[in-house]
């Protein structure tokens, strides 16, 4: 392993994760609810009566935020995002992520931030194993083929 | 009214944390699961940062018996290590090493005008649906 200096942005992730920290414990505290956004998403697609409107309220605050950082960032622009796979395997990422985290009851954010900060050994399995999954298929992207 | 803003804008600020993060940026992500190769450790800031705030703000929850909107505290039903748990997040970190896309970036970013972002999502939200029916069918035949 050799660290990778020249794209380390320890300021912006360390900023960026403490905002992700509070909107989790507002989320919380006042509406007690966990901040989980494959559940929030997965949940809208069950379709279950009287379970929508809170869904539907946090997604639409989750699609308006790049273009509130476009307004009030000092550059004004969206960093373009750099995505190197090709369209088909971009496609059997998007299943994969899908169905595991629904199978797996979370993602990054439920699992992730959410069930770390309440000390759940189940999350805390479930963040180890898809980290370790995350560098297995990077590290065979890289090497490997 | 106020519990509807309060998901609006707690929506809003996770956002804008993932865009601040870099967890947008797949080729970051990717930067950072590539641990074994040139590593950009910038991610377990992200992390760090998250989870420090929120021990507290789950410590003070968990002594609480109502939200502080007045509802009920919706903590998850499951505590077990069990095999679909292990097998969805094995599934999920094989999709987030591919593409270096997880749920929630994945969603922001189509706001980038990336065809690419919104392939993802539409694929995202089939595997989604994909384990409803699996589900359905799965409980049908325990009952």
């Amino acid at each position: 392993m050799n660290i990778d200096w020249n794209h380390f942005t320890p300021w912006a992730s360390l900023i960026g994760g403490l905002v992700l920290g509070l909107a989790s414990s507002v989320f919380i505290l006042f509406n007690g609810r966990i901040l989980g956004i494959s559940g929030i998403l997965g949940g809208l697609l069950a379709l279950r009566k009287g379970d929508l409107g809170w869904r539907l309220s946090f997604l639409m605050g989750l699609m308006v935020a790049p273009w509130l950082y476009v307004l009030i960032s000092p550059d004004s622009t969206l960093q373009a995002p750099r995505i190197d796979s090709g369209l088909g395997v971009i496609s059997l990422a998007g299943i994969l992520v899908g169905f595991g985290t629904r199978l797996g009851s979370g993602c990054t954010s439920g699992h992730g931030v959410c069930g770390i900060s309440r000390l759940s050994l189940r999350s805390i399995a479930a963040t180890v194993v898809f980290m370790l999954s995350g560098f297995a298929v990077v590290y065979a992207l890289k090497n490997l083929i | 009214m106020k519990k509807q803003l309060t998901e609006f804008i707690v929506g809003l600020l996770f956002g804008m944390g993932l865009i601040l993060s870099g967890m947008t940026d797949p080729g970051k992500v990717i930067g950072f699961l590539d641990i074994l190769g040139h590593w950009d450790p910038s991610l377990s800031l992200v992390m760090a940062g998250a989870i420090g705030v929120g021990l507290f703000a789950f410590a003070m929850a968990k002594k609480r018996t109502t939200s502080l909107w007045g509802d009920e505290l919706r903590w998850p039903r499951l505590d077990q290590i069990d095999r679909p748990l292990i097998m969805g997040a094995l599934l999920f970190g094989a999709g987030w090493g591919l593409a270096g896309f997880c749920p929630g970036p994945a969603i922001v970013s189509m706001a980038s005008g990336q065809v690419k972002s919104l392939v993802f999502v539409v694929f995202m939200v089939l595997g989604m649906l994909m384990f409803e029916g699996y589900d359905r069918v799965l409980r049908k035949k325990i009952i």
